[in-house]
């Protein structure tokens, strides 16, 4: 990420917490951040096989609310927000008239007339204008960014539910995946869903900024017994690379939409238009000339972003994320090929720092976990 | 983890450990330390030449890729082979975890070169 070098960094209100506990700090989208603490490879595994804790407090909060809050979600998010139950979330796009990403989000319903957005740290305030001018034909509406009213902790992994559930009355086990629900986290009231970005069973809890500190130590003491750690965005990448989720900016961004990243399920067909709506009907029906697919690498060698992706004499594509993964030990990546060569089993090569090294496309997720 | 007395430093946080003509090449705590888990190695053939300050090869952490620069310039005699199918001991023991074997074509150029005070120093 690109950083001004005279703009201070913000900092999340766990900042001194990672401080203290020996993270690796780093700059990332605007923010001082925690790369890692114990090393990415022993958080990855952490997560895959017990559970890990994130501070993902630089994410960004947009709320929508009025009664035509429905009608404006609707507008700007490319997923049908109308199949919501108050108290369910979804993943969708926010797209350009061209059909292209301006930003990946989440969706919450939190009640009638009411949304909440969660939007990546590096794009608020592009995301923030870009959803007030898409809003405003749709009447009674109104968009808030809500980003410093929430800090966000991340409890991932098969045993993220042994670290929680002993701090609150909220029955963690009868809620599904990528629903919510209000309540009490260590004494803090706390917003608790059941989602992630790491490919595992997990929650994300929002709790009052000054409340962040408290609510993370109490995890970490009851997530003690199952072996928690503090995990950076280090493994978070590579943990979200092995389960094949977007990074904006990497596998999405404003030059591709969701037809070419197999993000059609997150599109409502049946919704009448939406911006972006007509590059994106048009395409499903014609079919795209590219496509973003996984491979895994056959020869020695760990593919990364920006990496050219070859096949005979020529650049067909390019890589946008690659990483040796810490779980499945292989060197896996994602990235946009011709449509004629995207099916699983095809052969291409990386132009790895000039030398040509072959790798395999692959289906994706490159890890399921078993449920 | 403190270095080596004996070994020579570079700016760039490689050491090479002398002996006669010949130096063995790795990378520092330091540098280990600010890698990450190191994944793969990529090195040179044996009997290709190098100049000092140059790339000799390129290791992986799972995070990113980074260049190993010769300390010296000279003939590549001997390359790892079984640190590359062990890079994650680099990690564990920096200063053991040599890459290459330099032959010096210049044995002066090794006196340019940091001693262990001047490097940790550099890395305090």
């Amino acid at each position: 990420m690109e950083q001004a070098t005279d703009t201070p960094l913000k900092k999340t209100p766990l900042n001194a917490r990672h401080r203290a506990l020996g993270a690796k700090m780093v700059p990332f989208a605007g923010w001082e951040m925690p790369v890692e603490y114990s090393g990415i490879t022993a958080e990855h595994l952490a997560v895959r096989e017990r559970a890990g804790l994130f501070d993902v407090s630089h994410m960004g909060q947009i709320e929508i609310a009025g009664s035509n809050a429905l009608e404006a979600v609707q507008r700007i998010s490319c997923n049908d927000a109308s199949k919501l139950q108050i108290g369910q979330a979804q993943y969708s796009g926010l797209l350009t008239e061209q059909g292209t990403f301006v930003d990946d989000l989440l969706v919450y319903k939190l009640a009638n007339q009411h949304y909440m957005l969660v939007v990546n740290a590096s794009h608020i305030d592009k995301d923030f204008a870009h959803i007030v001018e898409g809003i405003t034909p749709a009447g009674d509406a109104v968009a808030v960014n809500a980003s410093s009213r929430y800090a966000l902790i991340a409890v991932q992994g098969p045993r993220a539910i042994d670290v929680v559930q002993p701090l609150t009355g909220i029955d963690l086990a009868s809620m599904k995946y990528y629903w919510f629900a209000h309540g009490e986290v260590a004494g803090v009231r706390a917003t608790v869903s059941r989602t992630g970005y790491t490919g595992e069973d997990g929650f994300e809890i929002f709790v009052p900024p000054q409340m962040a500190d408290k609510v993370w130590l109490a995890l970490m003491q009851a997530g003690e017994p199952v072996g928690v750690i503090p995990c950076g965005l280090g493994a978070r990448d590579t943990l979200r690379l092995e389960a094949a989720m977007s990074l904006h900016g990497n596998d999405i961004d404003e030059s591709t939409t969701p037809v070419e990243a197999g993000l059609g399920w997150i599109v409502g067909w049946k919704k009448e238009s939406f911006v972006g709506s007509d590059v994106l009907k048009r395409q499903k029906a014609e079919g795209t000339t590219r496509k973003l697919v996984g491979f895994e690498m056959i020869d020695r060698g760990i593919a990364r972003h920006g990496y050219p992706i070859v096949s005979g004499a020529e650049q067909v594509g390019i890589v946008t994320s690659g990483t040796q993964t810490p779980y499945l030990k292989k060197a896996i990546g994602l990235g946009y090929v011709p449509t004629a060569l995207s099916a699983a089993g095809t052969e291409l090569e990386i132009d790895i720092r000039g030398r040509r090294l072959k790798a395999r496309v692959v289906p994706t997720p490159f890890y399921k976990r078993t449920k | 983890m403190a270095y080596p007395a004996g070994f020579k430093y570079t700016k760039d946080h490689e050491w090479i450990e002398l002996s006669g003509d010949r130096g063995k090449v790795g990378i520092t705590d330091y540098a280990q330390a600010q890698l990450g888990d190191v994944v793969y190695l990529e090195l040179p053939e044996v009997g290709s030449t190098v100049k000092a300050g140059e790339s000799v090869g390129n290791i992986e952490s799972v995070k990113a890729v980074s260049e190993i620069y010769a300390p010296v310039s000279g003939e590549v005699v001997e390359v790892n082979a079984a640190l590359k199918e062990k890079p994650e001991a680099v990690n564990s023991d920096p200063h053991g975890s040599w890459m290459v074997v330099i032959k010096l074509s210049n044995p002066g150029e090794a006196d340019q070169l940091l001693d262990v005070t001047q490097y940790s120093d550099l890395v305090k």
